[in-house]
């Protein structure tokens, strides 16, 4: 993991300290909220229904076993004793004071954290495949290119009040499972024919209320121009992204507008203006932070390992957690280890003190004190061995965190909706928490197979539901709280939007839809096919018959 | 207005000149792009300063080649929000070696001093009554730089690798600190 020398530290402490000074002024006064609101907002403190929320950034989802039990300590001193790690790998506590508010930045940057850019006008905490270094399909570790970025972004003079937030992700893996078609850029490691390192760059994705699925704007950029190239990225974005109209800001809609080739030309036009004045990446740089993501020291490990394979045989709740809650590690004999946030009762993404102490103690045992937080509000042990998966199974389940739903229908990716949020025109949670109540039979769900869920709560798209296979969308319709549903959304390397099938539904009507299309396809799959697959193939009218009636199809 | 230049309030020897009225002989005249665009061949015969105040919207591009006749440049931000000018300010700098003053004008905010002076603005209007002393501690909240900038300290990069060390290891006075 990156460790902060002493300019890091230097910077983040000075963040707390001015903070500090700053909620000192509000509170005395002397500061307006409507002054006070962009202060706040640059260090990730929003004002939500019922208090203050403040979001933590966790860049690239990396977590270390002491920084976990850091927001342990947070979630029990400053807040009700939980928190709730969202889409973009956060952690957000729902109910601190402002008073107590530098305390908690104190306490992050005493652990190397912060709350920079987690929210406002700037460039938001960048993300990263949450098997970052251990996934097998791996081309080059993403987080050292995250960490790159997460300096060069950190309080940059020109992008930080740009038309609107902005978002980046990195994979280093040709599978896609940071959503980078989604974010404003999309970065994916490549090699070019002669074997050089580079970047596939994909401008322009997004969700809210007018979804777009990124462009590649260049195939090929060698790694040593990374920070030149994003810098004209933002700055053709800071000069010509529309200021007018909140909704029409992000860089998506200027990408869209002028045409994907006219901005990649401008783009490259401003990249080979700014060759020799932008932020020069030398490979001395790239390889110093390299250091501080070599593999940890593995042992040499059989790939099969008799004890593990025993249990898995005689134990069937073992044997299904197995099945959906493990992916397959780069190393022989290791398994990276998914930990699913969604219990059957729970909400999406929480998690109690209690609970993140007891994964970090597993972490620190079995995986080398590394932990990852998933854009599908999951955590992650990446490097844990076979023969250790029971010891750490038996942990989980002591701390109640071992549901075996990883990618299934129960694995819903919800926001806070309507419970906590005032942008929301409807509830989340409770959606979400009947939807698992009603898929909680466990043999249903094995034989229903990978399918994704995402609810929002509003058009603002924070629980992604226009790539979840399938998408529920809060409305409100007369005062009332209704469900939009689309079908056939990806974020993955074959990436789509969502298709609005029909009608919305009520709240109590909703569950009964999603059981409705859940049994349309089941009735209709092939054999091994997924939902979407199958959504793919047959498209939307025979879900339409059975949700509508034919009448309407 | 309170002028800050550099980090000391200053007297403003400028005249903002509004579009319709006349420019003032033998005194430092502050005009819109417009009226400079407008009047351009008889102003260049002027024997006295000009400076010109460019809107968020406008770039500084199209006037690269008048600026070494401009003892000034002003962007203004028409709201805190607004963040043009600061690639303005940078591409005045960095692009277009603008070596004359780059002024912040509109809604500046003390919050936001440290920014626009890495982008290469040395002057600032401040609201009526700013204490200065106070606007200017703004200036010292924050010590590191992780981007190369217009002007002012080095950047964290510079700091790690200085020019005169071998490119191998980053200097080791930064170390690292434990939990």
């Amino acid at each position: 993991m990156y460790r902060y020398d002493t300019l890091d530290q230097n910077l983040v402490d000075e963040r707390a300290r001015q903070f500090r000074g700053q909620v000192a002024r509000r509170l005395s006064g002397e500061l307006s909220e409507a002054e006070f609101r962009p202060l706040r907002l640059m260090n990730g403190l929003y004002l939500q229904l019922h208090a203050y929320m403040v979001r933590v950034a966790i860049p690239y989802g990396t977590l270390s076993a002491d920084q976990m039990r850091a927001l342990a300590y947070i979630a029990r001193t400053w807040d009700r004793g939980y928190g709730h790690f969202t889409t973009r790998q956060n952690i957000q506590f729902n109910w601190p004071n402002l008073a107590d508010v530098p305390d908690i930045l104190d306490a992050l940057a005493a652990v190397e954290m912060h709350a920079i850019q987690t929210s406002g006008n700037c460039i938001r905490n960048v993300t990263a495949d949450a098997y970052a270094g251990v996934a097998d399909d791996e081309v080059a570790d993403p987080r050292v290119y995250a960490e790159i970025i997460r300096q060069w972004s950190s309080l940059h003079p020109e992008f930080s009040f740009l038309p609107r937030k902005f978002k980046v992700a990195v994979t280093g893996a040709p599978q896609d499972r940071a959503a980078l078609r989604v974010h404003d850029i999309g970065l994916r490691l490549c090699r070019d024919s002669d074997g050089a390192l580079g970047f596939e760059v994909m401008v322009g994705g997004g969700q809210g209320r007018t979804p777009m699925i990124g462009t590649t704007i260049r195939s090929f950029l060698p790694e040593a121009d990374l920070l030149t190239y994003l810098e004209a990225i933002l700055r053709v974005y800071n000069m010509l992204g529309r200021r007018d109209n909140l909704y029409k800001a992000r860089i998506k809609i200027l990408v869209h507008s002028l045409g994907a080739e006219t901005f990649a030309a401008m783009v490259e036009d401003e990249w080979h203006q700014l060759e020799d004045t932008g932020p020069a990446l030398p490979a001395h740089e790239i390889k110093r932070i390299r250091a501080f993501f070599l593999p940890p020291t593995y042992e040499d490990l059989e790939a099969t390992v008799p004890e593990f394979e025993a249990r898995r045989r005689q134990d069937t709740a073992f044997a299904r957690w197995c099945q959906t809650n493990l992916a397959r590690h780069r190393r022989s004999g290791y398994a990276i280890v998914d930990v699913s946030l969604k219990p059957e009762g729970g909400s999406p993404g929480d998690i109690m003190a209690e609970q993140m102490e007891a994964v970090a103690d597993l972490a620190k045992r079995y995986s080398f004190g590394e932990i990852r937080v998933t854009h599908a509000q999951n955590l992650v042990l990446p490097h844990v061995k076979l023969a250790e998966l029971s010891a750490v199974w038996e942990g989980l389940a002591a701390a109640g965190l071992e549901t075996p739903n990883v990618g299934l229908v129960t694995d819903i990716i919800a926001c806070p909706g309507l419970d906590f949020c005032n942008l929301a025109n409807a509830r989340s949670i409770p959606v979400a928490q009947r939807i698992i109540e009603r898929f909680r039979n466990l043999d249903r769900q094995h034989d229903i197979g990978e399918l994704r869920i995402n609810i929002s709560g509003c058009i603002n798209a924070c629980g992604h539901h226009h790539v979840g296979h399938i998408g529920i969308l809060g409305v409100d319709r007369k005062g009332e709280e209704y469900y939009q549903i689309t079908l056939g959304g990806s974020s993955d390397e074959t990436a789509s939007l969502g298709k609005v099938v029909g009608p919305s539904f009520s709240y109590d009507a909703i569950t009964d839809a999603v059981e409705v299309i859940v049994t349309t396809y089941l009735a209709r799959r092939c054999q091994g096919e997924r939902f979407l697959d199958t959504y793919r193939r047959v498209g939307a009218q025979p879900f339409k018959e059975d949700l509508y009636g034919i009448a309407q199809g | 207005m309170v002028l800050l230049k550099g980090d000391q309030a200053a007297q403003d020897p400028w005249i903002r000149v509004a579009d319709e009225d006349p420019v003032p002989d033998g005194a430092s005249a502050l005009l819109t792009y417009d009226r400079w665009r407008r009047d351009r061949d008889r102003l260049v015969l002027r024997n006295a300063p000009l400076g010109i105040i460019l809107h968020s919207e406008q770039s500084p591009l199209p006037i690269a080649d008048d600026l070494p006749r401009l003892g000034l440049v002003a962007l203004e931000f028409p709201k805190f929000t607004d963040g043009r000018p600061y690639s303005h300010a940078r591409l005045l700098r960095q692009r277009l070696g603008y070596r004359g003053e780059v002024r912040a004008v509109g809604n500046v905010l003390r919050d936001q001093l440290l920014f626009m002076r890495r982008c290469g603005f040395n002057a600032f209007e401040l609201p009526d009554g700013a204490d200065v002393g106070e606007w200017c501690s703004a200036f010292d909240e924050i010590s590191v730089f992780y981007q190369p900038a217009a002007n002012g300290p080095p950047s964290a990069m510079d700091l790690r690798w200085p020019a005169e060390s071998p490119a191998e290891t980053p200097v080791s006075v930064f170390g690292m600190r434990g939990y």
